[in-house]
């Protein structure tokens, strides 16, 4: 064995930093709370009353955490934001006619996931066993086009996919598109 | 460094042959030689070692997935993970309460600091353009690797401007860096 072991940093399960730091971090809140429940023990060791000593002065010290605390309530703010946002987007199922019987199906408005799109299609090509790919429409936005006819299949798996990350306000949309 | 960085600003990812592995290693632990001992610890000889070319010119080297080791210049500089795994083995420097909030957005390290009652210099001097791991009043762990702008003894009698150039933070783009 080596003479230098590595040594085992507790991260928080929130923020990512290591555990000690997270009062710097954007959510503390969150982070706190992660923490009380993950150990308990650590918990009472950072957080306790007598925790603090620094070499600054408490008027410093007030300046600091009253900063932070500004920053941990934009952040905050802003979630909350995005999390309106999120529920208020919707997925665009468009079925556009290629030939007389042939479709295909571009889907848009995945980007809520947080997945990557490639993997998506790829995901689709497989389940549906037709071509799926990765293209940017009009708006320079990335959709998959799935080969096929299966928008009703597509729209059943997503709804399925919403489901499972808690996100049932968003709504998803079927349109079909004659060619020009 | 990595205060905006993400998936896509890496252009190619290849493997590492293993000569050149090897050399990279034997680079690692002339810089630091703490390491010699447990180099073949941290990057077994059968293990492959990948190599990320990003914008900017800097340059990512994994090994299982996770980043141990970047580059911008000649220089190999330790990521956090790795630095909070060997803390021993860096140079070091403290920060006073004060400037975690700073460094942890990015900021370069400036000399007071460093020079102020929390903040710690080593007695003995570390010449300029090392790289150093900022460590925090009260806290255990490093929050930030940087390099030094003036060596230490002249931090201490100039105290003024930039001490520390930072390059790596908790919470900057390497620190997120995820496949």
């Amino acid at each position: 064995m080596s003479a230098v072991t590595p040594v085992q940093v507790k991260y928080c399960g929130v923020c990512s930093f290591p555990v000690e730091f997270c009062e710097f971090g954007k959510k503390f809140k969150k982070c706190k709370a992660w923490l009380e429940e993950d150990d308990p023990e650590l918990y009472k060791r950072l957080y306790s009353e007598s925790a603090h000593n620094s070499s600054l002065s408490s008027e410093k010290e007030a300046k600091i955490s009253e900063s932070l605390a500004k920053m941990q309530l934009k952040e905050e703010r802003k979630l909350e934001r995005e999390l309106q946002s999120l529920k208020s987007s919707k997925v665009l199922i468009k079925r556009i006619q290629r030939t007389k019987h042939k479709h295909v199906i571009a889907i848009a408005g995945l980007e809520v996931f947080d997945v990557d799109m490639k993997k998506m299609a790829k995901t689709f090509a497989s389940k549906f066993a037709t071509g799926a790919s990765v293209t940017k429409n009009a708006e320079k936005k990335d959709e998959v086009v799935i080969q096929g006819d299966v928008g009703d299949e597509v729209e059943t798996y997503i709804l399925g996919l919403l489901k499972e990350k808690g996100l049932e306000d968003v709504k998803v949309e079927q349109v079909s598109e004659k060619r020009k | 460094m990595f205060k905006k960085f993400s998936k896509e600003d890496v252009h190619t990812r290849s493997n590492v042959k293993s000569s050149v592995q090897r050399g990279l290693k034997t680079r690692f632990v002339e810089q630091y030689p703490g390491f010699e001992p447990i180099i073949d610890e941290l990057v077994p000889k059968k293990s492959t070692v990948q190599h990320y070319k990003c914008e900017d010119k800097i340059q990512l080297y994994l090994v299982d997935g996770e980043v141990l080791f970047y580059q911008k210049f000649d220089e190999l500089l330790p990521s956090l993970k790795l630095v909070h795994k060997y803390p021993t083995l860096f140079p070091r420097v403290q920060v006073d309460r004060g400037a975690i909030k700073f460094v942890l957005s990015g900021a370069n390290i400036m000399c007071p600091g460093l020079t102020s009652k929390g903040g710690w210099l080593p007695e003995e001097n570390i010449p300029k353009d090392t790289t150093v791991v900022v460590y925090a009043e009260g806290k255990e762990h490093a929050l930030a690797v940087g390099k030094l702008l003036m060596s230490t003894d002249e931090i201490k009698s100039v105290n003024k401007d930039i001490g520390i150039e930072l390059y790596h933070y908790l919470g900057d783009g390497l620190w997120n860096f995820r496949e």
